[in-house]
């Protein structure tokens, strides 16, 4: 057995909340935890204890939940203390389970990690346990729940199958020559299905990806200056304002702002005061105005309907429409009016409908990053297949199969680790 | 006192013996018979698909067998013509009697000594081989000793319902050495083999039967030029009928293997008629290759009718062939089952890990065919000379040689049916060629100092000729041309496996402490004992949970 350190964090919300979870893992939990609260309840059982530091000092009131290795979320000896959520008590308690022996602060995915070593979890399900955790609206959450319940498993195992089994034919095709022809192999009709698959993949990769839905889907608000552009962003925000915060160190010129409409996630990005700077500046302006119009996935236009940019998927809004010489809009743009209200029921409507096509469906499989990766080696693979050179689609079909194996974990395993585990914040 | 004593003087330990000697040790070979030297018990052919790679890689080393193949030749083709050079496969049907002669000129060259007798016990001391006991008294001592004894240990052949030990049709069985093999636990279980019923060629009608002409033009499976060119024969190609299906699912019950006097696996890439019966019973017919024994030998052997039904049964269905209506069965068909060991328990250099000293190559490691036998043998014998004379020792690579994929997957996975080599089982496949066996191993041949002079100037001037502007117009070159990508692609991706190579297990790491590991991992990781992370992966039926928790495991144990 390997023998972990002892561990603990801080594992729910940021402080202040209402209650805040700690949690310790590792041989040395159970003792840590007498030390703070007296006394332990029966294995998976909970009970209210008074916590204190070494001095004797009340830190406070708190639930106190027992699990014994193994059997717990990460393998070892695990408790968890649901406290007071203030951010005295949280620091409190830490520091009083810092100044036991042999605990030490938890690093970033440690818990998990720790249930991976013994075995709790393996490697899919870590990763769609760590998307899960960042998940922060409810769709989010399921479709990393779908990745966790190992959706994507049963897909990858599938497509295996079917490398496997094309591999069998170029395999025959090569190696029993001249034995029997009973393992005749049409070359061309192998090539063919390689060809099929590597499009079918395609399709996959050509869907919604889980990034979308952690970072939000990508609306950008562009147009001439003044053209109500910071207003129309507040009016959308406003009766989320709870959850909304403008993200620190973005630049001066562009302001990204996450929202959760209907509890889908957006991320609204104004390109507010781009063109009002003077000359050299304006230029870099423009170009920044650009690049985020590239990068849009809902370009929301508040400028003249003929001056709209190149994109996908553009929604022309006819912004400031309380404002009399602006009373009649154009044809196949909305009008908006951030004073009056007008109009935005309207907007946002739209706004749902056209990012729900951009999210992963509820319940369907979204592939992350790494993954699609994983699968545009396979797609690239395949596409090396030779309608001519069964040795060359033969190899082509190995590499495929290589690549997917990544998915599942077995090649290149340091690497998805680090992947893995950089994305793990502190205590989860 | 031999420095290596070699058991068995089939393909293995002829080889085996040979290359000791070429690495300047005194060698002893024992066989149960001065003429079974050489003896190609099954079909006339060397090489093939994969194997013939085999024997290209065998010849670097000067290895007898392509250069004793070349000799006799009689036919010559080289397969998957059609296909890629990566996987062009080259094959000769051999006159066996010749090719038996040149085995014997070849090892007496090498000054090898022959003697015969019948090995019944090994003599061990202190864990140790000293030597062996032979049947009539005599103690043979050594410092290293090669077990090649091929099927023979404690065989039993099966022909219809009667069945008999013996290692070949007329030859003697070791029951003893068998024993005594269980009894220090190597033994692993049985698998069994099979041939066909040889046919007087006399009596076929060739008229009835398509014909296939040997290659026009001379390749030859040696490097080194041969000596003389015989004659070329055709070989013949006729079909399992309808009729002949039907006597066969009619004797079902008279054949051994179905009725369950035969417990060992035999090879499913090279079945029974019978199993072909069985299986493929909706086809319309099997094809059968006709081919000659040799040049003045009347003998036929039709691949591809392997069988053990009885003898009344093969006559009936083989003359129920088109071409071979009045054909007779010189030999009948039989099937051989053998005791083999787990190649698990051996090391890279084919020795026994437990003891030092023992070399195991050949079909006894659960292979099958001429040259799987011959490539172990090499291996064998080069570090069997090796460890009785404090030389280095010589490792292929997988990456770099047919007979390195070979040797890992059994020392790593195992066998569970007759191992035969296939291209399919080497990831490195486009840069193994047949055609370039001398520039990948050419220079290991080099410093491994087993090979004669002739050989030495014929390496040191293909290696230079390589950087010589005339290379570009070789096949060998235009090979290297067409594949440039790919192995480039194969280069990065060994980069990434190199990395896995770094993470060693420790030899006292105990599997079943590692945590997530299930039972059955546990158990597959424990036979195997894998020195590094890339090693457990190619362990068969390793999955990606348990290696990532075996990852896990040694990164913290090296923390």
């Amino acid at each position: 057995m390997i023998e972990h350190d002892t561990i603990y964090a801080h594992s729910s919300g940021r402080p202040p909340a209402a209650i805040a979870v700690i949690r310790v893992s590792g041989p040395l939990a159970h003792r840590a935890a007498t030390l703070v609260a007296g006394s332990l309840p029966e294995p998976r059982a909970a009970a209210l204890r008074t916590l204190r530091d070494r001095g004797g000092v009340e830190l406070d009131r708190a639930l106190l939940l027992r699990f014994d290795g193994p059997a717990s979320a990460t393998g070892e000896d695990l408790i968890e203390f649901h406290c007071h959520g203030g951010r005295a008590v949280v620091a409190a308690v830490l520091r009083a389970l810092g100044e036991t022996d042999g605990l030490r602060e938890a690093r970033p995915g440690e818990f998990t990690r720790q249930a991976l070593e013994n075995g709790r979890i393996d490697l899919t399900e870590a990763e769609g346990l760590a998307d899960l955790l960042e998940a922060e609206t409810e769709s989010q959450r399921r479709a990393a729940l779908a990745t966790a319940a190992g959706g994507l498993k049963e897909q990858v195992d599938r497509w295996q199958g079917e490398l496997v089994e094309l591999s069998a034919m170029a395999e025959a095709a090569i190696d029993y020559v001249g034995d029997e022809e009973e393992t005749a192999t049409d070359e061309r009709c192998l090539f063919n299905c390689a060809q099929r698959l590597a499009r079918e993949l395609r399709a996959w990769l050509d869907q919604p990806r889980a990034e979308r839905l952690k970072e939000g889907v990508r609306v950008v608000l562009a147009g001439p200056p003044n053209a109500g552009k910071s207003s129309l962003l507040n009016a959308l925000a406003g009766d989320e304002r709870a959850i909304v915060t403008e993200l620190a160190g973005t630049t001066r010129d562009v302001i990204e702002v996450p929202l959760a409409l209907n509890g889908m996630p957006l991320l609204l990005v104004d390109t507010a005061g781009l063109r009002e700077a003077g000359d050299g500046v304006e230029q870099i302006g423009i170009r920044l105005a650009e690049q985020q119009i590239s990068m849009a996935d809902l370009l929301l236009w508040l400028g003249e309907p003929a001056d709209v940019p190149a994109h996908p998927s553009p929604l022309i809004v006819h912004a400031q429409a309380d404002r009399p010489e602006r009373r009649v809009a154009p044809l196949g743009s909305l009008a908006v009016s951030a004073v009056t209200g007008a109009g935005l029921e309207e907007l946002r409507s739209q706004l749902l409908v056209r990012a729900a096509a951009l999210l992963p469906q509820e319940g369907q499989v979204a592939l992350n990053q790494r993954q699609a990766a994983a699968l545009e080696q396979v797609v690239q693979a395949l596409n090396t297949a030779s309608p001519g050179d069964v040795v060359l689609t033969a190899d082509a079909l190995r590499v495929a199969r290589q690549a997917l194996e990544r998915l599942s974990g077995s090649a290149g395993i340091e690497e998805v680790l680090d992947a893995l585990f950089g994305r793990f914040c502190l205590g989860k | 006192m031999f420095d290596v004593l070699v058991i068995g003087g089939g393909h293995a330990g002829c080889e085996a013996a040979a290359a000791a000697a070429r690495r300047n040790a005194r060698v002893g070979l024992l066989t149960f018979r001065e003429d079974d030297l050489g003896q190609m018990s099954c079909n006339p052919s060397i090489g093939g698909v994969g194997k013939g790679h085999l024997v290209r890689e065998l010849d670097v080393f000067d290895g007898l067998m392509a250069r004793a193949a070349d000799h006799a030749a009689i036919h010559r083709r080289m397969l998957n013509r059609s296909k890629g050079p990566a996987v062009h496969g080259p094959r000769v049907q051999a006159d066996r009697r010749v090719y038996c002669r040149a085995i014997r000129q070849l090892i007496a060259y090498d000054q090898v000594s022959v003697v015969v007798g019948e090995a019944v016990r090994l003599a061990l001391t202190g864990g140790e081989v000293r030597g062996v006991h032979l049947a009539d008294g005599r103690l043979l001592r050594c410092r290293a000793l090669v077990i090649a004894t091929g099927t023979f240990l404690n065989a039993s052949i099966f022909i219809g319902d009667t069945s008999m030990p013996a290692g070949r049709r007329g030859e003697a069985a070791a029951i003893a050495l068998g024993a005594q093999v269980r009894e220090i636990g190597l033994g692993q279980g049985r698998l069994k083999t099979g041939t066909p019923p040889r046919l007087d060629g006399r009596t076929i009608d060739w008229s009835r039967v398509e014909e296939q002409p040997s290659d026009p033009d001379a390749w030859a499976m040696s490097a080194l030029p041969p000596s003389a060119r015989n004659p070329q024969l055709r070989c013949g190609i006729t079909r399992t009928t309808a009729r002949t299906h039907n006597l066969i699912r009619g004797a079902f019950d008279r054949s051994p293997l179905f009725a369950g006097a035969i417990e060992g696996r035999g090879p499913r890439y090279c079945p029974s008629i019978e199993d072909k019966v069985r299986r493929f019973g909706d086809r319309d017919g099997h094809q059968i290759f006709l081919e000659p024994e040799g040049l003045r030998d009347a003998l036929i052997y039709p691949a591809g009718i392997s069988t053990s039904l009885p003898e009344d049964v093969q006559l009936a269905f083989v003359q129920s062939i088109p071409g071979l209506e009045r054909a007779v069965i010189a030999r009948p068909g039989y099937a051989v089952e053998y005791e083999f060991v787990d190649p698990r328990k051996l090391r890279q250099t084919l020795e026994v890990i437990d003891i030092p000293n023992l070399f195991l190559a050949g079909q006894i490691n659960g292979t099958t065919g001429y040259e799987e036998a011959a490539a172990q043998g090499l291996v064998a014998g080069l570090n069997a000379a090796a460890s009785a004379l404090a030389l280095p020792p010589v490792l292929f690579d997988r990456r770099s040689s047919y007979v390195g994929v070979m040797i890992d997957d059994l020392v790593l996975q195992g066998v569970t049916e007759p191992y035969r080599m296939m291209t399919a089982r080497a990831e490195y496949r486009l840069s193994l060629r047949a055609d370039n066996a001398t520039s990948r191993l050419g220079e290991a041949a080099l410093t491994a100092n087993c090979i004669s002079l002739k050989r030495r100037r014929h390496i040191e001037q293909h290696l230079v000729f390589r950087s010589n502007p005339g290379f570009a117009d070789t096949e060998e070159a235009r090979a290297d041309r067409l594949y440039a990508p790919y192995i480039e692609r194969q280069q990065r991706e060994w980069s990434v496996i190199a990395q896995d190579r770094e993470v060693g297990l420790r030899a006292d790491l105990d599997f079943s402490a590692v945590p997530g590991l299930s039972t059955e991992m546990q158990e597959r990781l424990g036979a195997v004992r894998p020195e590094t992370l890339d090693q457990a992966a190619r362990i068969a039926g390793i999955t990606p949970a348990a290696l990532s928790a075996l990852y896990l495991a040694a990164v913290r144990k090296a923390a």
